[in-house]
């Protein structure tokens, strides 16, 4: 049954969402925050920060940690299939059929069209994370540590991995 | 397509471990180390082919840093070379998330530990502010700024307003996108 929970909780905004690993976020927020509550929104967060600071695509880390968190190996194995193999299967098994609607505007309005909802549960999500910023550090820290990161990694284009690495040592100093 | 080479799974698992030990920033940013690898250093296809399995892949939804190694690791060596570029990819790193964490939150209970834990939240913060801002003009340059917010609006008013799942909300707007007739997309986005 949490196999199987599981399996939902990442086979349904992996098939649903366009746009790459970053469009799904939200979408497994949804579901594991959300609809299943595996994860308090702070840990989500503190996923997310690992997952960003980390290379490789974020979705299936983000699926290796949840799965393994609510039902270990296993759950990990099953989280990052339902995430991995779909797709992957429907790439393979519709080539041909992909190969001549490339072009189809059809086919590049399902990308277009998805994207404002994406951006709107993204933007929902931003507020949501400042909320829980102001609930657990505070309004100042959170302002502080937000200016901080987005002059960082907008200004300076830092490497997301020093900007959370820079988090860590403000909280552990700070925060304690 | 013409036809390719066929190569050795070890040469298929280096080069796919590289491309995930040094793809920072999500799937999208690590296509062309992917190109780097599979066309430059190992000519396993040419410019054209990854171009159109590229185009190919992002018709379809799910992560592309997973489709695209396995699709080229199916074509260079069948399943197994799909399987191990996908897991060359992907299985390191969730190791390390899974260890990490791990330790992490054994000792969430030490006050300064739990203070790391409270200021990465921010960060995060601005992390999906940027991706928002990208997602949205994104959106604002092929679909016009109107459309678009009319779009997020009456899908937030869904979503969050009457709690209707994500899932029928896009699949609705997949299946409109699909049966609707191909005119007015293809004037929006010359």
């Amino acid at each position: 049954m949490i196999y199987w929970e599981l399996f939902l909780a990442f086979f349904i905004p992996n098939i649903i969402g366009y746009g790459g690993g970053p469009a799904i976020i939200p979408l497994i927020e949804a579901e594991v925050v959300g609809r299943y509550g595996w994860m308090s929104a702070q840990a989500f967060a503190e996923t997310l920060a690992l997952g960003n600071a980390l290379p490789s695509p974020i979705a299936t880390k983000m699926a290796g940690q949840v799965g393994y968190e609510v039902a270990g190996a296993g759950g990990a194995l099953v989280a990052v299939l339902a995430t991995v193999v779909p797709s992957l299967l429907l790439m393979l098994g519709a080539l041909g059929l992909l190969y001549r609607h490339r072009e189809s505007p059809r086919v590049k309005r399902m990308s277009q069209w998805v994207r404002p909802v994406i951006a709107l549960m993204m933007g929902w999500l931003t507020l949501g994370f400042f909320l829980e910023g102001v609930g657990g550090a505070g309004l100042l820290h959170t302002l502080v540590i937000g200016t901080a990161a987005a002059v960082a990694l907008l200004r300076f284009r830092a490497h997301p991995a020093f900007v959370v690495l820079g988090a860590l040592v403000y909280g552990g100093l700070f925060l304690g | 397509m013409t036809s390719h080479r066929k190569a050795p799974l070890g040469d298929l698992l280096w080069a796919f471990t590289r491309i995930g030990l040094l793809g920072f920033g999500g799937g999208p940013a690590m296509i062309p180390l992917v190109q780097q690898e599979v066309v430059k250093r190992h000519a396993w296809m040419s410019d054209e082919e990854f171009a159109d399995v590229l185009a190919i892949a992002n018709t379809l939804p799910g992560p592309i840093a997973t489709k695209m190694p396995g699709y080229i690791g199916y074509r260079i060596a069948g399943i197994s070379g799909c399987a191990i570029a996908v897991g060359a990819v992907i299985l390191p790193m969730i190791l390390a998330m899974i260890l990490l964490l791990g330790v992490f939150s054994r000792y969430r209970d030490v006050a300064w530990i739990h203070g790391m834990g409270q200021a990465v939240v921010p960060v995060v913060m601005v992390m999906l502010a940027q991706l928002t801002l990208d997602f949205w003009n994104k959106s604002r340059l092929a679909l016009g700024w109107v459309i678009s917010l009319a779009m997020a609006v009456v899908a937030g008013g869904l979503i969050y307003g009457l709690g209707l799942h994500p899932g029928w909300v896009i699949g609705a707007l997949l299946a409109a996108a699909l049966l609707r007739p191909g005119r007015k997309a293809a004037e929006a986005n010359p």
